[in-house]
């Protein structure tokens, strides 16, 4: 059986809150808030949002900016362009596409991290890194310089 | 340093590093990692640091500010610029990739710069930069790819920015006082790979 799937079109601009339970394609324009939650997003080339986007998987074909929260993954294709924050555990950029902002890859529950990201608060303090590595001598590479 | 492969294919390089390895055992020793990339986005640097080690990673593609402001005409602003360019609190950062950006920075701006990264480490916190060994006007930049934990790969790409500066040793030593030096290599090449870190009891 052949299962539609749901798209916002080139021609459409849309402004708000969005939220389903299917997977979705936006081509046209988003701006505000989208919930797919265990579902997939995807921007495709034509895509434009500006929005904070909560969702399963999202995958950026065309140009994002906001936040991206995903459960399981988020992949950047080459066309794709996205500023902003990503907070997931498992996230691919292929090479050619663009990024700027945070990539929070904590594997903890996604939806704890993303209430705590969407409130802004920051995470837990965290301790020092640990002890200090010696630095070995290399005759292989040329000489150690000390500064 | 051994050579492992020269392809000629984009003009990349892959060699071995040192100063890569002692970096990544101290961020991967870290459980929840905070890393500030001074490059451009690398899809597999994010893979492959995402892999081993629970982390946020800030890519902040401090060259493209730097071809910005040379397009704008206002590199004599870059110091004031990168003074503020991090709005991170203080001693919130594990890690820093600062790669080869101080090579593409006037020394007022790359004091400007080393002393933000310098406030933003916490104690423990490493910071990796590459020094180049001679000033000259090659119009491009260069992004470094993690192959593995001690080998990088590197390919040139185009950029506005027409002019490198030499930083002395001991005018990096300058810079980032505060931090201590964890290791040094000089390559065949004439870059140094330095890692730094910022004293535990500091």
């Amino acid at each position: 059986m052949h299962e539609e799937l749901a798209g916002i079109g080139k021609s459409i601009v849309l402004t708000g809150e969005l939220s389903g339970d299917e997977d979705l394609t936006v081509e046209g324009r988003v701006e505000g808030t989208i919930d797919l939650h265990d579902h997939v997003l995807t921007v495709g080339p034509n895509g434009h949002i500006k929005a904070q986007v909560i969702a399963r998987a999202i995958v950026v074909l065309g140009q994002m900016t906001g936040k991206l929260i995903a459960t399981e993954k988020v992949d950047i294709r080459e066309s794709g362009s996205v500023q902003g924050d990503i907070v997931s555990p498992r996230v691919a950029i292929a090479d050619g596409a663009y990024f700027r902002g945070t990539i929070d890859m904590q594997k903890t529950d996604p939806s704890t991290t993303a209430d705590r990201t969407i409130g802004g608060v920051t995470a837990e303090p965290k301790t020092p890194m640990a002890e200090k590595v010696k630095p070995e001598p290399s005759s292989v590479n040329g000489e150690f310089v000390r500064v | 340093m051994e050579r492992r492969t020269v392809t000629a294919v984009s003009a990349e390089t892959v060699y071995a590093s040192k100063t890569l390895a002692s970096f990544l055992s101290l961020l991967f020793a870290r459980p929840a990692a905070e890393v500030v990339d001074l490059g451009p986005v690398i899809g597999s640097n994010v893979t492959f640091i995402g892999d081993r080690v629970d982390c946020k990673i800030h890519v902040e593609d401090l060259y493209a500010d730097i071809d910005r402001h040379l397009r704008q005409g206002t590199l004599d602003q870059l110091s004031e610029f990168l003074s503020g360019r991090f709005p991170l609190p203080d001693a919130s950062i594990d890690a820093v990739l600062g790669w080869d950006i101080f090579d593409y920075l006037a020394p007022p701006a790359a004091s400007a710069l080393a002393g933000e990264l310098v406030r933003i480490l916490r104690p423990g916190g490493a910071l990796l930069g590459f020094f180049g060994p001679r000033a000259c006007d090659d119009p491009r930049y260069t992004k470094y790819f993690i192959e593995d934990d001690s080998h990088l790969r590197s390919r040139s790409y185009p950029s506005a920015c027409g002019q490198r500066w030499v930083l002395q040793n001991r005018d990096i030593s300058i810079m980032f006082a505060g931090l201590e030096l964890c290791d040094s290599v000089l390559l065949k090449s004439g870059v140094r790979e330095i890692l730094f870190r910022k004293s535990i009891l500091s």
